[in-house]
């Protein structure tokens, strides 16, 4: 048994032997008086009933999901605005038609190259090559991405490096790739991959930083190992920051590959939308360069709201993380 | 006795000692109730006990098997239900799969939430939390169960509430409970004994046995609570500049 005294605690103010008296009997001999805790509940039963009665009072009612016409409708009628500024602006006749096209003229066009074929053929031939690309820089990032969070060394040597590599324009590597690559299909993936891997490793990287501290302290406490901690915490705790690495891996992926296409025409390479563009600065054709530059536009909006918007609303919502968002 | 500590103590680095000859037997089946002011190195004490942290200086004796933890948050992991996260701990222990969803369903009636079990963690409110923690803990069925300030964060209403869950689990699984608390009330409320840690360094200066009779007797409580506050502001005071 440890040294420390044991004083029964009716008797009065108890002190260390080798101290001082307490000074003042604040509690015992003085008037003043101490609340104190004792048992509330009288049962069971009573504390069943009682904690049932709070639980429903905290807890909150479930809340119906509506579907809220103002985020269809309120994007709608900003770019009907935004169209009928295009056509007002034009109507005013400052600039030459054939610089500056009216948004009924780039429609036109629209249907003629989808008359054509080529419109289908270039969205298609990107739309291929960036999900190509992407996957493929998820499936090298990611081993990558945790190896370097969960290896201290490892991450001091690289990853300034990486950092680095995700401030490079990816444009940059498009001469290099046409010497080492040629015009070939190779040439497009190498740059997607130096645009999308280094961000979703960082995407990674910071996802496992943010993970709370007391994670990993509820983990060994649990008993769990090396692997165990890694698959059952470390990785769906880092989720939310993966899936936003992944969302820019994408959005870089896409940027890359149209930068790609723009600069290396020709060779093997087919007909893309970063083609397209080329070709109308060639024909100088403005309604054509408007339209590639709209379906660049409207491809990365729709695998936005297609495909991250709803897995990310899923994963935040039932983490509890969208509570009082704007989205 | 399942946890002794004998001259116990740790410091962080080249920094004065947060804890400092530390001495404290704790039986089986006992509820410990460990108090101090902010800072003086309960949790660092409660950490040295579940082998998250080492001391410096000293030995220390717990069971072979470890401790079940529960912490001030309740840090329930968001991803899982309140089912998936008691059948975790069960799941690391090495339960089979098909014991689990029983034994689970199991703790969650005995802390009262059986119909909670498929709500995720921010669908609780913070007691009901608390109690999903405390089933999984529970889970982890170690016989030594150390507990860091656990409803320090929760309303009045829900903490009274609380002490008389914990009580009535405390009885019915006869596990040791060391409870750290800054607060005297729920240390006397609470602890069959109740140990007091001065600050800078942490020690183990006076303890304080609690009867039955406390348990019901508000007079006698209050005037127990008066002893150990008086107690606790000395030890406060001796820091006074
Ligand atoms: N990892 C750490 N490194 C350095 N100092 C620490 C660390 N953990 C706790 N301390 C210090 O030890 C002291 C006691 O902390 P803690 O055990 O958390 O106190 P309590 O739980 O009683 O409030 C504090 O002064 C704190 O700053
Ligand atoms: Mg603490």
């Amino acid at each position: 048994m440890p040294s420390n005294p044991t004083p029964v605690a009716e008797e009065k103010p108890a002190v260390l032997p080798d101290e001082a008296p307490v000074s003042a009997g604040s509690a015992t001999g003085s008037t003043k008086i101490h609340a104190a805790l004792t048992r509330s509940s009288t049962g069971s039963a009573d504390l069943r009933e009682l904690e049932s009665g709070l639980d429903s009072l905290q807890s909150d009612a479930i809340r119906k999901a509506r579907v809220d016409w103002s985020r269809i409708l309120l994007p709608v009628a900003a770019l009907v605005v935004l169209i009928i500024i295009w056509q007002f602006y034009v109507s005013l006749g400052l600039k030459r038609r054939d610089q500056v096209p009216g948004p009924m003229d780039v429609l036109e066009q629209f249907g003629t190259l989808w008359a054509e074929g080529s419109l289908q053929e270039a969205v298609w031939t990107s739309l291929q090559r960036g999900i190509m690309g992407f996957l493929i820089s998820v499936v090298i990032a990611t081993p990558i991405g945790l190896l370097l969070a969960q290896v201290a060394p490892l991450r001091r040597a690289f990853g300034p490096l990486i950092s680095g590599l995700q401030v490079l324009p990816s444009v940059a590597w498009v001469p290099a790739a046409i010497i080492w690559f040629g015009l070939t299909d190779a040439t497009v993936y190498f740059v997607v991959f130096m645009g999308a891997i280094p961000s979703i490793i960082n995407g990674l990287i910071s996802g496992v930083d943010q993970i709370p501290p007391q994670y990993r302290s509820v983990g060994t406490v649990l008993g769990a190992s090396r692997f165990q901690m890694a698959v059952q915490i470390i990785l769906p705790a880092a989720l939310p920051g993966y899936l936003s690495g992944l969302k820019q891996g994408w959005a870089f992926s896409w940027r890359s590959l149209m930068a790609a296409e723009i600069i290396a025409v020709g060779g093997t390479i087919g007909f893309g939308l970063g083609s397209m563009l080329n070709q109308g600065r060639d024909l100088a054709d403005m309604t054509i360069v408007m339209s590639a530059i709209l379906l660049i536009l409207a491809v990365g909006i729709l695998i936005e709201l297609l495909v991250f918007a709803p897995i990310e609303k899923r994963l935040l919502q039932r983490r509890g993380l969208l509570a009082g968002s704007t989205r | 006795m399942p946890v002794v500590l004998e001259n116990l103590g740790k410091r962080f680095g080249e920094g004065a000692p947060v804890l400092d000859d530390v001495n404290a037997t704790i039986g089986k089946g006992e509820f410990v109730a460990l108090l101090g002011a902010s800072g003086c190195g309960k949790s660092t004490l409660l950490n040295i006990m579940a082998g998250l942290e080492v001391p410096t200086s000293g030995a220390l004796e717990v069971p072979s098997d470890g401790a079940a933890f529960m912490f001030q948050d309740a840090a329930l992991f968001p991803w899982l239900t309140a089912r998936e996260n008691v059948e975790l701990a069960l799941k690391l222990r090495g339960v089979g799969k098909a014991e689990r969803r029983t034994k689970a369903d199991e703790l969650l009636d005995l802390v009262h939430l059986a119909e909670a079990g498929d709500k995720r963690p921010h669908e609780l409110s913070g007691g009901m939390r608390q109690r999903v923690a405390l089933a999984r803990s529970l889970a982890q069925d170690r016989q030594l169960l150390l507990m860091d300030e656990p409803f320090a964060a929760l309303d009045a209403i829900t903490r009274d509430l609380l002490h008389d869950e914990l009580e009535r689990i405390w009885k019915e699984t006869g596990r040791t409970i060391v409870f750290v608390t800054h607060n005297v009330r729920e240390a006397v409320r609470l602890g069959q004994r109740v140990l007091l840690l001065s600050s800078r360094p942490g020690r183990v200066v006076q303890e304080w046995n609690v009867t039955e009779e406390h348990r019901t007797d508000a007079g006698l409580a209050g005037q127990l609570t008066g002893v150990i506050t008086a107690r606790l502001r000395e030890e406060i005071r001796r820091h006074a500049k």
